[in-house]
């Protein structure tokens, strides 16, 4: 393989494909924080007994 | 695009406070507690054969296959039954990954209300859960399968050549995250996928020990001649919605340049098994991994490459919107794990839910604390109520791409562009009358002296263009089999 086909290959020429994955990332910046106010949603609805939950959560057999 | 997609889903399954909790009984219970569109059936075997083997010869799988007991097709053309330990899905068959991720979405929908419905029905103080995930942290692992129509005229070995590296490369896409590792992997706090830890081979038979890369399991459902269907096992299985088409999508799409011979390399990995639980394994996604040709490249590397590859591809042979959806989806999930991993928490599963156990850590807790577990397991739950995914959908943290009216459709209604629509249709209009039914055919009780066995050998026919008007005008199983051509 020659050095320039190690490089990063780069973006497809498509401009449609361009323009919308623009629209994409900067709608995503906006929306994957997590807040205080998520984490105590969170909080609320996690089973309390978390250990005992997790320890008895056996699965044998499938595919 | 043009190849025909599906998937299968066991799910998690366990009663809490069950002191005699029987996971195949367990499991039978939630499938009987289905009440949406669809009927019970006798699964007939006959045209299938899972000991058959892609590379020719045949394995004797000593007969466990006894899974018609607890059988139903749905009215979507899916069918609902216990494998083994596990309520199943399967998905019907889908024309476009769109379509696919949709179907497999609308798998979760169907398998909620059957849990609620059993959870009617168990003692007081029971409790019954069900997870779309693919491992219990113990070293159990169960499947969420991807199926892929292609041609029987590409040789099995390009097919395990090209695709190997593309599977291993992909998990940063596929991976639905997972606490830990199993299996006797090098110790790691959090990982990628939930499978990776285990596969033990490049290319196989098996599913449930020494798991390949490539399965090589050869039961097509469909004309034998024409067709195979590449039954993929390595993937998670994934609650985004975006992630689920990116991961089907991309596969098809793959599989689709390499049908039409347009992949110019094959990218091979020199150690394909290795580098499976090391992409897994890495956070990073920094590592190089040695090619046969002695060159190196990082698992997005690969992907990129891929990318650019079958953009192209799609811009000469398969210019459709939702091809081009998808390579909007993929190459922004590639740009986003490129620069900063954390931007892609809104579309991937193992993304998401590394910011949720991070946010616990914010708050003090330890990566060993036994709430992280939980989170690692309860993100997976399908009930609405229950699922931390859902709450992060529910605020939006999640994008999606289908609404929860059009998922609830499609557990009832079949896609129209694939014999599932005919499936879905006769289960729907004619009950019980269609009392065997498999992927490529369907019984009916045609109230003469003998069954009616009805063939679809071909998995593009059967649609509602094709049918559709004949299942509506036809009053009777007799009229329907008379349009059909039978008598």
């Amino acid at each position: 393989m020659s050095e320039q086909e190690q490089q990063r290959p780069r973006r497809s020429s498509d401009e449609a494909i361009e323009t919308k994955v623009a629209e994409i990332d900067s709608s995503a910046r906006e929306s994957v924080e997590i807040t205080d106010d998520l984490l105590d949603e969170i909080d609320s609805v996690l089973e309390e007994n978390a250990e005992e939950m997790v320890k008895n959560y056996v699965q044998k057999g499938g595919e | 695009m043009a190849t025909v997609i599906g998937t299968e889903t066991e799910f998690g399954i366990t009663i809490r406070n069950s002191p005699d909790f029987n996971p195949a009984l367990a499991s039978g219970l939630v499938i009987n507690s289905y009440r949406g569109s669809g009927t019970r059936v006798q699964w007939s075997f006959e045209e299938e054969s899972p000991g058959r083997d892609l590379r020719g010869f045949g394995v004797d799988t000593s007969g466990d296959y006894d899974s018609g007991v607890v059988n139903f097709v749905l009215g979507n053309g899916a069918r609902l039954y216990v494998d083994h330990a596990h309520p199943e899905y399967s998905g019907p068959e889908c024309a476009d990954p769109l379509s696919a991720a949709l179907y497999d979405k609308a798998g979760e929908y169907v398998m909620a209300q059957a849990a609620a419905n059993a959870g009617l029905l168990v003692r007081t103080g029971e409790i019954v859960d069900i997870y779309k995930n693919n491992s219990d942290s113990k070293g159990n692992s169960y499947g969420a399968h991807e199926n892929y129509l292609v041609s029987r005229l590409i040789p099995f070995g390009q097919i395990v050549d090209y695709l190997t590296g593309f599977l291993v490369s992909r998990q940063p896409l596929t991976g639905a995250g997972k606490l830990g590792s199993e299996n006797d992997r090098p110790e790691v706090t959090y990982q990628i996928t939930q499978r990776a830890d285990f596969f033990e081979e490049r290319v196989g038979l098996e599913t449930t020990l020494k798991r390949p890369i490539i399965n090589t399991r050869d039961e097509p459902h469909g004309d034998a001649e024409k067709y195979r269907r590449l039954h993929v096992i390595i993937g998670d299985a994934t609650l985004s919605e975006v992630q689920t088409f990116v991961k089907l999508g991309s596969t098809a799409l793959f599989l689709a340049a390499l049908e039409d011979g347009f992949l110019p390399e094959a990218l091979e990995l020199e150690d394909p098994v290795g580098a499976c639980w090391n992409v897994s394994h890495d956070l990073e996604m920094m590592k190089t991994y040695r090619l046969v040709d002695g060159s190196s490249m990082t698992a997005l590397d690969m992907q990129n490459r891929y990318f650019d590859w079958l953009a192209k591809y799609a811009e000469q042979a398969t210019d459709s919107p939702v091809t081009t959806h998808l390579l909007v989806e993929w190459r922004s999930l590639l740009d986003d794990l490129e620069s900063d991993p954390a931007k892609t928490a809104d579309r991937l599963d193992w993304v998401a839910k590394k910011a949720l156990m991070e946010g616990y850590v914010g708050r003090g807790a330890a990566w060993d604390d036994p709430r992280m577990a939980l989170i690692n397991l309860q993100y997976h739950n399908v009930d609405p109520d229950k699922s931390l995914f859902r709450r992060l959908q529910n605020r939006g943290t999640i994008r999606r791409l289908f609404t929860d009216s059009q998922v609830m459709e499609a557990a009832s209604e079949p896609p129209s562009e694939t014999r599932a629509y005919f499936r879905g249709k006769c289960v729907t209009k004619y009950g019980d009358k269609v009392v065997a039914a498999n992927w490529d055919s369907l019984v009916f009780d045609s109230a003469e002296a003998n069954l009616k066995r009805v063939p679809m050998m071909e998995p593009l026919r059967g649609t509602k263009a094709l049918v559709g008007s004949l299942i509506d005008e036809s009053d009777s199983v007799q009229e329907l089999i008379q349009g059909l051509g039978g008598h």
